[in-house]
């Protein structure tokens, strides 16, 4: 179905589409097949796989009388999730007030401005954990303004695994990997949690974006932060994944199989090659879908794009790419 | 055998503000007791009183979370990478 009647009808039924050049390497003759496949969550209205969850905890709060008309919405983001909110609160007439780290991109900055969002800045060292802090903080001084806190919110990984898990089994029953990336976990989380029911054999692997040094900055060993959601249970393998292959990654998607992809799919797409790796090394088959989280439009002033690896990975040094 | 181990600023202190040292082990457990008999004390931020992983500590052994291949039992050869890093929130969009 095309026709929806409005355009936050139309969240999901996301195309899934081959990749028989990036596959083609692990494909020696006669063995079984190595397939892999993208998920191309910028399909989606705001471009990007969190209108899922956003859509998904608004109407979940709706439902539960946290959220009534004319209510503030704040939460920590930087970037994808509060555009994904800040659209659906446009629609549903909310007020939103975003927490991010002030080194993410501009255009995130824009877009979000675009849709009448607040932003409150948050120090770049500690990237989303500090924005995580402050929210909290600021939540404590707004008792009546609803933060929907993605990282704890069970309609996150919901959302996923009532839509985005569903929708890959259907049209990749053969599937045996799902790679996504892993920051909320609300992805991992909600498709793991579905496929373990679903198809258990399905691994799932994570990849997480390693950033410079800048963003780990002093951050003492005692006051980490993992995501109320995550669960390691779920998950079959970790991987970290740093600038320079995340950003040689995501150039040889656009020059191989013409996506044009965020930083974070080139972090996810490493994980899924390892995998497919390791699979025809073995001389087995496979078929691998992995996430494309969003289009690489809003970070193309990250200077990513553009350059050789080397000036690119320099650019990315203090930066929230993912 | 010569294994790579990146440290992280907060715990440079113990490496004499190196960022990366060279130790051996022929797995994690034998790798961070010989990181702190070269480094004294940097075990104590690592683990907790109990020998386990500390809940805010990640360790990656060529890029792999350790949690996911044998913990602190995960093996290492000659050549490996082991990174140690803060767990920060990733991705979060």
């Amino acid at each position: 179905m095309t026709r929806y009647d409005s355009l936050l009808a139309s969240v999901g039924g996301t195309p899934l589409v081959g990749l028989p050049r990036l596959s083609a390497p692990f494909n020696a003759d006669g063995r079984p097949q190595v397939r892999i496949w993208a998920k191309l969550e910028d399909r989606n209205p705001t471009g990007s796989i969190k209108d899922r969850p956003a859509l998904r905890m608004i109407e979940e709060a709706e439902k539960s009388g946290l959220l009534t008309p004319g209510c503030t919405i704040l939460e920590p983001t930087s970037g994808n999730t509060g555009i994904s909110i800040a659209m659906a609160a446009t629609l549903k007439g909310y007020r939103t007030v975003f927490v991010m780290p002030e080194n993410t991109s501009e255009e995130r900055r824009q877009l979000l401005r675009m849709w009448g969002a607040e932003i409150v800045s948050s120090p770049a060292a500690g990237g989303s954990n500090e924005a995580v802090r402050v929210a909290k903080q600021i939540a404590a001084e707004h008792p009546d303004w609803v933060m929907l806190y993605q990282y704890g919110n069970d309609a996150n990984a919901l959302a996923h695994e009532e839509g985005t898990g569903p929708e890959i089994l259907a049209d990749l029953p053969s599937i045996t990997h799902f790679v996504a990336g892993l920051g909320t976990t609300g992805t991992l989380m909600g498709v793991g949690r579905f496929f373990r029911k679903a198809k258990a054999e399905v691994r799932i692997v994570a990849a997480e974006p390693r950033y410079g040094e800048l963003v780990y900055g002093l951050r003492n060993l005692d006051e980490g932060f993992v995501p109320e959601l995550y669960d390691a249970d779920l998950i079959d393998s970790r991987f970290s994944v740093g600038p320079r292959d995340a950003v040689r990654r995501v150039r040889e998607l656009l020059e191989l199989e013409g996506i044009f992809a965020g930083i974070s799919t080139g972090a996810i797409l490493h994980a899924a090659l390892g995998q497919a790796a390791k699979v025809a090394k073995a001389g087995e088959g496979a078929d691998i879908a992995f996430v494309v989280a969003d289009g690489g439009w809003k970070y193309l002033s990250t200077g990513a794009y553009e350059g050789t690896i080397d000036e690119a990975e320099d650019r990315l040094e203090g930066q929230l790419w993912a | 055998m010569a294994i790579e181990v990146r440290i992280p600023t907060i715990l440079r202190t113990y490496t004499g503000g190196e960022k990366a040292v060279n130790a051996d082990g022929a797995n994690l457990h034998a790798l961070i007791d010989a990181l702190d008999a070269s480094h004294p004390g940097i075990k104590g931020r690592l683990l907790e009183d109990n020998g386990d992983l500390r809940r805010f500590v990640n360790i990656y052994i060529n890029d792999e979370d350790v949690r996911f291949i044998g913990s602190l039992d995960a093996e290492l050869s000659d050549g490996d990478q082991v990174v140690i890093l803060p767990a920060v929130a990733g991705g979060a969009r």
